[in-house]
């Protein structure tokens, strides 16, 4: 019966998408509504073919979950890959413009790349990881299967098609405009729809859990879910120009929307990047420790404090603006209080490993934690430091922001990613260990020393070009012009795309070692906790 | 009054206080007498249920 509902509504999908192809107006449009069409016919196709078979019920109760979780892991490594690789090519446009190709114009020109970079590693690479790794940690700290059945499963699907939407749009110039919120209005919709059937499968399952607490990770994941979902829906409000078209104006203006733009900007920031991956850190950093969280007391007031601060911190991105002072400066103020919790869970990561930490020495998966956690710290502590006012005036509009951003991506996002990808991948394919710890070690140290040349490289031509802009002779006349500032950054930007040279080849050896894990590694000998329960 | 300031001075009064004590109440709550013995418990639910769901006669979950 479902089968006929799900027919009816897929047909009902394509005939429409159908249509809009027909009447797009523009070409952004055009190929998303293809694409919408070809993939609801081709599900229209494949439960066509499953109509009627007969449908074998096991109870799976006895059992997780982790097809999905091994697709989101799958997903995280060819994401992650992609957007790395375009954020090293775009760094070598910017030190190199006759990368932006005559050709390609218009499509691969570093305004269009831009924003595929950066929604490919925080919501591709980042956001499949946080899915999976949420996925794998609720079933594990609830002792319950997911909740919703299939409903797992079109989150991931969902999510990869908004991904894919999002992207060829950004190429063909669909965008609002927004930064981290580019997707236009029927992307922004579809994305609402995939993230509450996310809420309702980690939600679901929290509710069902037979463990009576509920964990810390989980407190992290699901404050993570909820915020998004509110700094989406309200940061999205817009009214489409046409049906028949991917542009779209914003209910907001001015001071307003950039306000609300920067609320959900930095939130993107807080609880995207932090609180969701601070998840991750609560269950992955005790697991390969194999000791509980130094201090449980103090991960649940990292918790209430992290979410309670964080979320009026967003104002420092407009100072000097047209922003009331009084508002920029509780940005401000929020965002140097916002010190403390950060440092307090850093604190409560680092101090997990205390009467462990030899096994920095023999665990490469350990060390890439504990450096994510360091870098963690780092760039919680530069981030109130840049807010204040004063250094704002010389680190805004720089390559100190951009460098800032990344030792957080790289350093705290992206380890912490590729440890908990370690740790979980032997798990999931049921292998004894990883095919190879000293490729482990090849892929911590080149990322480390790429991530040390970025953000160093960031620093010194942020600082340069800051102090350029502001400098006066003695008349009070500008000393430089603009392309003088571009012109002197140019080793810099050489050495900032070698360090993305060398974290895009980390990565890229961390997809073959696991990869040949998968492969190659033997399977765990069977015993009795393996048997599936019934 | 309009809006704007309606909101703007509840905003910096009691909503301020009241989100202020609750956060004060969690600080509070969370080094309550015996709640390190408590949080032993959760602390280690990493370490269980590796491999398969709890069942409903489990002990482990029973006990915690």
């Amino acid at each position: 019966m479902t089968n006929y509902i799900k027919l009816i509504v897929l047909g009902l999908i394509t005939l429409f998408a159908l249509i809009a192809a027909n009447y797009a107006r523009d070409l952004a449009y055009l190929v998303n509504a293809l694409t919408v069409a070809l993939v609801a016919g081709g599900l229209f196709l494949w439960v066509l073919r499953h109509t009627d078979e007969p449908t074998d019920s096991i109870d799976l109760s006895g059992e997780y979950m982790d097809g999905v979780v091994r697709a989101g892991v799958v997903a995280t490594c060819l994401w992650g890959v992609v957007g790395f690789l375009a954020g090293t090519f775009i760094a070598f446009q910017l030190a190199f413009p006759q990368l932006n190709f005559d050709w390609a114009q218009g499509f691969a020109n570093f305004g269009r790349l831009r924003p595929l970079h950066t929604s490919a590693v925080i919501f591709a690479f980042g956001g499949n990881a946080l899915i999976a790794t949420s996925f794998y940690v609720v079933q594990r700290t609830s002792a319950a299967r997911l909740w919703g059945g299939n409903l797992a499963w079109f989150v991931f699907w969902g999510y990869q098609l908004v991904i894919v939407l999002a992207a060829t749009g950004y190429l063909l110039g669909a965008t609002q405009s927004k930064e981290y919120a580019e997707p236009e209005w029927y992307v922004d919709l579809w994305l609402t729809v995939v993230w509450l059937a996310y809420l309702a499968v980690f939600l679901g399952t929290i509710v069902k859990r037979k463990e009576p607490h509920i964990y810390v990770a989980n407190w992290f994941y699901l404050s993570f879910i909820i915020t998004v979902a509110m700094l989406h829906v309200v940061n999205n409000l817009s009214i489409p120009v046409s049906v028949f078209g991917s542009k779209s104006v914003q209910v907001f203006s001015g001071v307003q929307d950039a306000m609300t733009q920067w609320w959900y900007g930095h939130n993107a920031v807080g609880f995207f990047l932090t609180a969701g991956f601070l998840g991750m850190m609560y269950y992955f950093v005790p697991k390969q420790a194999e000791r509980p969280v130094y201090s449980y007391k103090l991960s649940i007031i990292h918790f209430w404090a992290l979410i309670f601060i964080y979320i009026w911190a967003g104002p420092h991105h407009l100072h000097y603006t047209a922003l009331p002072d009084w508002a920029s400066t509780l940005g401000m103020v929020f965002s140097i209080v916002l010190w403390m919790p950060s440092w307090g869970g850093m604190i409560n990561g680092l101090m997990t490993l205390s009467g462990a930490w030899d096994k920095l020495r023999t665990d490469p998966i350990i060390r890439m934690m504990v450096i994510s956690i360091g870098f963690y710290g780092m760039s919680t502590f530069e981030g109130p430091m840049m807010s204040i006012r004063a250094v704002n005036s010389l680190s805004h509009y720089t390559d100190w922001t951009i460098g800032h951003v990344h030792s957080g991506a790289l350093g705290w996002n992206g380890m912490i990613t590729f440890g908990a990808l370690y740790f979980l991948v032997p798990k999931l394919w049921n292998r004894e260990r990883l095919y190879s710890l000293s490729l482990v070690s090849w892929h911590f140290w080149l990322a480390t020393i790429g991530i040390i040349l970025y953000a160093a490289a960031m620093w010194v031509t942020g600082i340069m070009e800051g102090l350029m802009w502001r400098e006066v002779d003695a008349n009070g006349f500008l000393v430089n012009s603009f392309a003088d500032t571009v012109a002197a950054k140019l080793p810099m930007y050489i050495v900032r795309g070698l360090g993305g040279v060398l974290f895009l080849s980390g990565a890229v050896i961390m997809c073959y070692n696991l990869w040949m894990t998968v492969k190659r590694s033997p399977a765990v000998a069977p015993t009795n906790s393996a048997v599936p329960a019934e | 009054m309009e809006t704007y300031s309606l909101l703007r001075q509840f905003a910096d009064s009691w909503m301020l206080l009241v989100l202020f004590a609750f956060f004060i109440g969690v600080v509070i709550w969370v080094f309550r007498p015996g709640a390190t013995k408590t949080y032993e418990n959760p602390s280690n639910i990493p370490f269980r249920h590796e491999d398969k769901p709890a069942r409903d006669d489990d002990a482990d979950a029973k006990e915690a």
